[in-house]
């Protein structure tokens, strides 16, 4: 990415140079879709051929914070889209503004996630030695009557998961480092994102950006919107297989 | 501002409809909502729509790409038999 705005020599206008590293950009996201492609393709794999520990797995998510976090992200990308929109109109004293709101929702998502993972090392849900499907239905005190239900309903149906997969246990760790795979791998992204989204604020918050000359706020937009789309993908497969009761 | 209700809008309905039974449609339903999402954020968010044709077709080379990768092994998978089988198959045929 280029420093300044100037033309560079192999360049003959503005346009085309700025043309020339969006195109750049996206050739990256494409290696990103095949990068990620290939775990959704594993996952693939493995969720045909054992579904019921898949199921399982996918019912101790917390679906209240998976739809709420799908929620902060997608705003975070449409915040990112206004700070594009900012910098392309010349609007320099909003650009800032967006970028920090974007900044904070990503924060959020990030945070919300290190909840979901706490509760996993809780419920004996890491991959590994202390690995127990049954912990929490074995262990957890309900202190209301619906809670107690629902804890009976989630016994019930490990019972009959277990009937049609008697290796539960080994199937539903698989399903477990997909998930902390997958999720990583995104949370990854997010944290370079947010770096990204730091270095940006600082140069805009200078005004270097104005209509003329606003390349790295749309690429780092394009990268904020790629990695939305994944989570988009990511939250029906994980936390969405087998919720009908 | 649209575009953004109609991707929250489409959150909550692939919600909805995961607790809804449609048999084996379920997956179908929540991966046409996603890409219905996707879409959504590639062509206005991105700017895909408005994008020199070139950059265009990196995109649909990105998509191409996948569908090969998910096609050709999902289609080794699906058709290969454990050796055992096999075998046993051709014992089949040889006695037969």
């Amino acid at each position: 990415m280029h420093r300044t705005g100037e033309l560079y020599g192999q360049f003959q206008t503005l346009e085309q140079q700025k043309e020339s590293s969006t195109l750049g950009m996206w050739i990256f996201l494409v290696t990103e879709v095949l990068f990620f492609g290939g775990m959704f393709t594993t996952y693939t794999i493995n969720r045909h051929q054992y579904f019921a520990a898949f199921g399982i797995g996918s019912n101790t998510l917390d679906i209240t914070l998976g739809t709420v976090n799908t929620i902060v992200l997608i705003f975070s990308s449409f915040t990112m889209a206004m700070a594009v929109w900012s910098a392309q109109t010349g609007k320099k004293k909003l650009v800032p503004l967006f970028l920090i709101l974007t900044l904070g929702l990503g924060t959020v998502f990030l945070g919300v996630k290190a909840v979901e993972y706490k509760q996993k090392f809780d419920h004996h849900l890491i991959p590994g030695r202390s690995f127990d499907v049954w912990y929490q239905v074995d262990n957890a005190k309900p202190a209301t009557e619906i809670e107690k239900k629902q804890l009976e309903t989630e016994r019930e149906e490990l019972h009959n998961a277990t009937l049609t997969d008697p290796d539960i246990q080994s199937h539903a760790q698989l399903y477990f480092s997909l998930y902390f795979a997958m999720t990583g791998l995104h949370a990854l992204h997010m944290i370079v994102g947010a770096g990204l989204l730091i270095w940006l604020l600082r140069e805009s918050l200078r005004g270097r950006f104005t209509p003329q000359y606003n390349t790295p706020v749309e690429n780092i937009g394009l990268y904020w919107h790629f990695v939305d789309i994944v989570w988009i993908y990511l939250f029906p497969l994980l936390y969405l297989i087998d919720r009908h009761k | 501002m649209g575009i953004f209700f109609a991707l929250i809008v489409g959150t909550s309905l692939t919600t909805w409809a995961a607790f809804q039974n449609f048999g084996a449609f379920n997956i179908v339903i929540a991966l046409a909502i996603a890409t219905a999402k996707a879409a959504l954020v590639v062509l206005y968010f991105m700017h895909a729509r408005y994008s020199p044709r070139r950059t265009q077709l990196v995109i649909v080379c990105a998509i191409f790409w996948l569908a090969i990768m998910l096609a050709l092994t999902l289609a080794d998978y699906q058709t290969r038999q454990p050796r055992a089988s096999r075998v046993a198959a051709a014992m089949a045929i040889y006695h037969a």
